[in-house]
């Protein structure tokens, strides 16, 4: 497979770029991770438009609010685990009342795989899932991030956004449109469906190739709007399949699996899910060898799918 | 002198009619934020009645001054100075708490029109007025944002990340009030968990800082006339108020933070401030 490669960071700060010179509206607030973020391509083109608020997370939260109710388009940045866990309550408070905050989760999943565990993100979805009014976008590739960050700029409301640090080979059609809340069938088959967001699409892609040699055919949908699921959609897209399975950078409780299972509640349809095991992740020298220890690899999805096969 | 010794008693006047308002709001039966309500009411009078640039007509006018209350529990004063202006029909004061209202335990903004954002999860008001002032730098707009915070809620760190980020962008457009009560839900605050000395940690964080009494309406005007005239530091005034000031058997009183009144104690408080 022959695949153009992409850094989603870069892209999203290319992309704060492009619209802060469409729209003044763009703020973004910062928590000393610009140059990780990339937000600092934002701040070196609009200064007066950028905020450095200091390693304080739940000011950056409220200040964003602030900002959103004086008529602004606020950017809040970390990393994942540090953009949810720490303003938890101050993201709550946002979505109480619809603010049009945007917070971006950076090193998302276990892709921060040099830090370890207090710097990898496995439940941000879970708990941003939890709370009313959010809508959670995990982006699959470069494409889709920044058709993304051009979507939560133009959506009216609170936005978590999670994305990934290292770089990963473009999956999604350059021509579609994104919408906000619509899963896309990224690859088409009848066997099996496969239910996967951010790098593991490209993951189930690979094994739903290897599959083929063996005559599964597996259909991979890329659910990038993880709330609010569309359930019809999910429904329809595990139409007259033998067997669904879950992939997800991201604990098995509260993200994906959760998800699909609850919209799938009452069909008879063997499931298994590919997750990080409700365990916390450590450093690793390599983002593969660290993802195939937390059992997220194609190999993984293969043996997922030949067991919902049974 | 910031105001004359008739707009001294207009204000006077007013502040009483907020504490009436605050006492009936409650009534009996009910808990309700007797203490903090209370305490802030002068301060709130002088800003509504005096202070501030607002238009009860245009809720949402850009060019308004904001009033935020970080220690939200306080809701009632501002309550009341909002129907006072007509902001919503006085009848409402009635339903305070009660299902679907617009009298929320804590102001929401989507519900109450004047409220400018949610508050009460404490330690986040202060941080919300810094964005507030920061887009009004931005806009180059001479909108002032005013913001009440408590001697008690000011344990959450949350204030300490905003004062260092109000400082650190010169937000001279924002003035934050200390309600300095002396006391927090479960006592006296030297004695729960002490977060004295204020003015010096205030200033130390690098904002301008006036101590006045908070009861005394022409220290109130003054002090926020003299606010307007600093330049590239946020304000602090600290105010020494007493929690539930003017109703003596409540004052000083942690029991009535959030408490309820009985028959005969809500007919005392009621006739000490009506006309």
């Amino acid at each position: 497979m022959q695949m153009n490669t992409q850094n989603c960071r870069t892209v999203y700060g290319e992309t704060l770029v492009e619209l802060g010179r469409q729209d003044e509206r763009i703020v973004v607030l910062e928590a000393d991770l610009s140059k990780t973020t990339m937000t600092k391509l934002f701040e070196q083109e609009f200064p007066e438009r950028f905020f450095e608020v200091g390693i304080g997370e739940q000011n950056m939260i409220s200040t964003a609010a602030g900002l959103a109710l004086s008529g602004k388009i606020a950017f809040a940045n970390s990393f994942a685990v540090f953009a949810t866990g720490r303003p938890y309550d101050q993201i709550r408070v946002s979505c109480i009342g619809k603010l049009n905050v945007k917070i971006v989760g950076s090193s998302c999943g276990l892709s921060d795989f040099g830090d370890g565990a207090t710097h990898q993100s496995i439940e941000d979805v879970a708990i941003m899932r939890a709370i009313p009014n959010m809508t959670i976008l995990s982006p699959a590739d470069g494409i889709e991030t920044k058709k993304m960050t051009r979507a939560a700029a133009a959506y009216d409301g609170p936005i978590y956004m999670r994305i990934l640090r290292n770089p990963v080979p473009d999956v999604t059609d350059e021509n579609q449109e994104f919408e906000i809340g619509r899963p896309t069938v990224i690859r088409q088959g009848t066997d099996v469906v496969v239910f996967a967001h951010g790098y593991m699409v490209y993951k189930s892609l690979k094994a739903a190739e290897a599959l083929e040699n063996g005559g599964v055919s597996v259909r991979v949908v890329n659910v990038s709007t993880l709330k609010p699921i569309d359930e019809e959609a999910i429904r329809k897209l595990a139409g007259g399949v033998k067997g669904v399975v879950t992939v997800e950078e991201h604990t098995i409780i509260g993200g994906l699996a959760s998800a699909v299972a609850f919209a799938l509640r009452g069909q008879a349809l063997p499931m298994e899910a590919v997750a990080v095991q409700d365990c916390f992740g450590q450093s690793s020298l390599d983002y593969e060898q660290l993802l195939a220890h937390y059992g997220l690899t194609d190999a993984a999805v293969v043996d997922a799918v030949k067991k919902v096969l049974g | 002198m910031s105001v004359s010794a008739e707009q001294i008693a207009e204000l006077q006047k007013a502040a009483k009619k907020l504490r009436f308002d605050i006492v009936n709001m409650i009534g009996t039966g009910k808990p309700g934020h007797l203490g903090g309500s209370c305490s802030i009411a002068d301060i709130v009078a002088v800003l509504y009645f005096h202070k501030m640039r607002h238009d009860p007509q245009n809720p949402k006018w850009p060019d308004r001054d904001r009033f935020l209350l970080s220690k939200g529990h306080a809701a009632l004063a501002q309550y009341a100075a909002l129907a006072e202006w007509g902001y919503f029909p006085k009848e409402e004061l009635g339903t305070l708490k009660e299902l679907g209202t617009i009298l929320q335990g804590h102001p929401e903004m989507r519900r109450m029109p004047g409220i400018e954002a949610y508050t009460g999860s404490l330690g986040q008001g202060l941080s919300v007025a810094c964005g507030m002032a920061m887009a009004g730098k931005i806009d180059k707009k001479d909108y002032r944002v005013y913001c009440i915070v408590g001697d008690g809620e000011i344990a959450e760190g949350q204030i300490w990340e905003a004062s260092l980020a109000a400082a650190f962008y010169k937000l001279d457009n924002l003035v934050a009030i200390l309600d300095k009560n002396l006391v927090q839900a479960t006592g006296s605050i030297v004695q729960r968990y002490d977060t004295n000395p204020h003015a010096e940690k205030w200033r130390g964080f690098g904002w301008h800082v006036m101590e006045i009494d908070g009861h005394d309406i022409g220290q109130i005007a003054e002090a926020l006339d003299e606010a307007d005239q600093v330049k590239g530091q946020p304000v602090m005034i600290v105010a020494h108020t007493i929690k539930s000031k003017g109703v003596p058997f409540a004052e000083g009183k942690a029991d009535f933070h959030h408490g309820i009144m009985t028959q005969e104690q809500y007919e005392v408080a009621r006739r000490l401030f009506e006309d």
